[in-house]
């Protein structure tokens, strides 16, 4: 599987471990007793690895609702500490030349998406995956919106990104609810999410906020909604090596 | 759009699409344009048609769902109406009429789209008579906002106040969004058509976060009301009539509670989930706080049908015609 950040993945360095000899009579002392060995393994499986693929370090978000509540407090924990980076600022609070409105609709933006994470985490109790370590690398926070070519994405442009593909994903998520009232929150937050997402690029090209890039404006007038895996190929790039998700349950 | 390309596309996921088809070729080839001219304007219901007879449910769709989608497609008119005759009006600035076009658009496409699922169930169109945005439902009472229509002809007249305009769509819009949502759960056994719904309420939230930045005179400025529902809304926005709906609260309107309560609270809600999270104090352990508005803002209410009904009655020319 493919590791952009090239380090070596577990199961590699596992095997780099198995690489070197080990001499008979000690062997012998790990094998011991099967009790000793199985409380050896089992004390190898914390709860916290409990679905990480070795080979893609990445962590099932799980099945049912549970996995779908986990799935979208994920995308909320990286919407809450973008838009918290956002506020705190590149090299002092927000981007370079940030006007009074665009401090308003971001300090908003930042609270909601604060309170949407926080209350998953509630909501999910002892349910709730650890917590994401985003990647930001890609986005240069002094910087309002990129020009083209740009190495990295401006403040603007990833609020946009992440605005669009938080609508996506709920939309997406919608069928694999099971309890109405679960259906009814995720209900709850896509819309504000939506108004995120219209917000933000309003303040990049006026009357964007409808454009055919998100929104089907040739003949359904619907969003684009998308299923989870597609979803988290684009949020993976922003999480961390070890923080990445993968959800089978719900292709 | 390329019908070509839509159908190579479905047939990677359902290998029979041809089968479902029309297979009486002339038919088929006249959806190609090789028989009579299909007009650009036809072709999204054309299309839409084509595919109902593939997939429609229309002969076995749950009453509740059709119920549920015939109020959708009523709100959809009284709003593709509403924003035409603005836009016939002439009062609305280049960066309005720009956004209002946008809108516009969509909601034809959403009604398009509707009937596509509804098929023979599909309420009438009202056209543009059967709705009064002065809330005088053609002159049984007095208007709520006489410049949305006159009081000549207010189910023919056209618009005088782009405020008013903006505040009646806003309104609009908000009610629509609690519609959908509401909605949501009646479609919960219906996958292909609960996620449909999903992607029309996401889209009317966007035009919602637009109005308000044209009501506050752009995305720019500073002053109320923000893209976003605050909590002060609830308390200031006038209420509407109930228009005697049974089962409806005393008091209507897009930001107050619907019945029950509990279930359709207020926008001012900030009391999420069945573990009851206060969302205004939730966060915790970082370096700022939030705002005093936050956790009213962050979440969107639902309403139930009986409610958004006792709301629109009051646009609909004769209130015994629509939203029953």
């Amino acid at each position: 599987m493919h590791n952009q950040s090239n380090h070596l993945l577990p199961i590699e360095a596992a095997g780099r471990g198995l690489a070197t000899p080990v001499a008979r009579r000690s062997f012998l002392r790990y094998t011991g007793a099967s009790l000793a060995v199985g409380g050896l393994l089992l004390a190898g499986c914390s709860d916290d690895d409990d679905d990480v693929d070795p080979n893609s370090n990445t962590t099932d978000v799980g099945q049912g609702d549970i996995g779908i509540l986990n799935y979208a407090y994920a995308l909320e924990q990286l919407e809450a500490a973008f838009y918290a980076q956002v506020v705190a600022g590149g090299t002092g609070t927000f981007f370079a030349g940030a006007s009074a409105g665009e401090k308003a609709i971001l300090t908003d933006i930042r609270d909601h998406e604060a309170i949407h994470a926080a209350f998953f985490k509630a909501a999910l109790g002892s349910s709730a995956l650890p917590a994401r370590v985003p990647d930001f690398s890609g986005i240069d926070f002094n910087v309002r919106t990129a020009a083209a070519g740009a190495a990295k994405m401006g403040v603007l442009d990833a609020a946009k990104a992440f605005e669009d593909l938080g609508v996506a994903a709920y939309n997406g998520a919608g069928r694999f609810i099971t309890d109405v009232n679960n259906l009814v929150l995720a209900g709850k937050i896509v819309s504000v999410e939506a108004r995120h997402a219209a917000a933000i690029r309003e303040l990049i090209t006026s009357n964007t906020f409808v454009a055919s890039d998100v929104v089907d404006t040739a003949t359904t007038g619907k969003e684009k909604s998308k299923r989870p895996p597609e979803v988290l190929e684009t949020a993976n790039k922003f999480l961390a090596t070890g923080s990445k998700l993968r959800a089978p349950s719900f292709a | 759009m390329d019908l070509f390309q839509i159908i190579d596309d479905i047939a990677k996921v359902d290998p029979e699409v041809y089968d479902r088809f029309d297979s009486r070729r002339a038919a088929f080839r006249n959806f190609l344009g090789f028989g009579k001219k299909v007009s650009a304007a036809a072709l999204p219901l054309a299309v839409s048609t084509l595919f109902n007879k593939a997939y429609g449910q229309s002969n076995n769709l749950p009453q509740i769902v059709v119920d549920t989608l015939n109020l959708a497609l009523q709100l959809e008119y009284l709003e593709k109406y509403f924003y035409q005759t603005a836009l016939a009006s002439n009062i609305l600035n280049p960066e309005q009429t720009g956004a209002i076009n946008i809108i516009l658009n969509d909601e034809n496409l959403h009604i398009n789209t509707l009937r596509g699922v509804l098929g023979t169930q599909a309420i009438a169109d009202p056209t543009r008579a059967g709705f009064d945005y002065t809330g005088s439902q053609n002159r049984r009472r007095a208007a709520l906002f006489p410049t949305l229509g006159g009081t000549t002809s207010p189910n023919t007249g056209t618009f005088s106040s782009v405020a008013d305009f903006l505040t009646v769509s806003q309104q609009f819009v908000d009610t629509g969004v609690r519609a959908y949502k509401g909605g949501a759960a009646n479609l919960i056994t219906q996958k292909d058509i609960l996620e449909s719904a999903l992607n029309i309420h996401s889209v009317e939230a966007r035009h919602s976060s637009r109005i308000r930045s044209l009501r506050r005179g752009g995305i720019q400025n500073t002053a109320a009301p923000k893209s976003w529902i605050t909590p002060d809304e609830t308390t200031s926005t006038p209420a509407l009539p109930n228009n005697g709906v049974s089962g409806a609260p005393a008091s209507v309107g897009p930001y107050l509670a619907g019945t029950p309560a509990a279930s359709f609270p207020a926008e001012n809600n900030v009391t999420q989930g069945s573990a009851a999270v206060n969302v205004q104090t939730v966060v915790t352990g970082q370096s700022f706080t939030v705002s005093g508005t936050a956790g009213a803002e962050a979440f969107d209410e639902p309403l139930d049908a009986v409610t958004v009904k006792a709301i629109a009655k009051n646009f609909a020319a004769d209130p015994t015609a629509l939203f029953n």
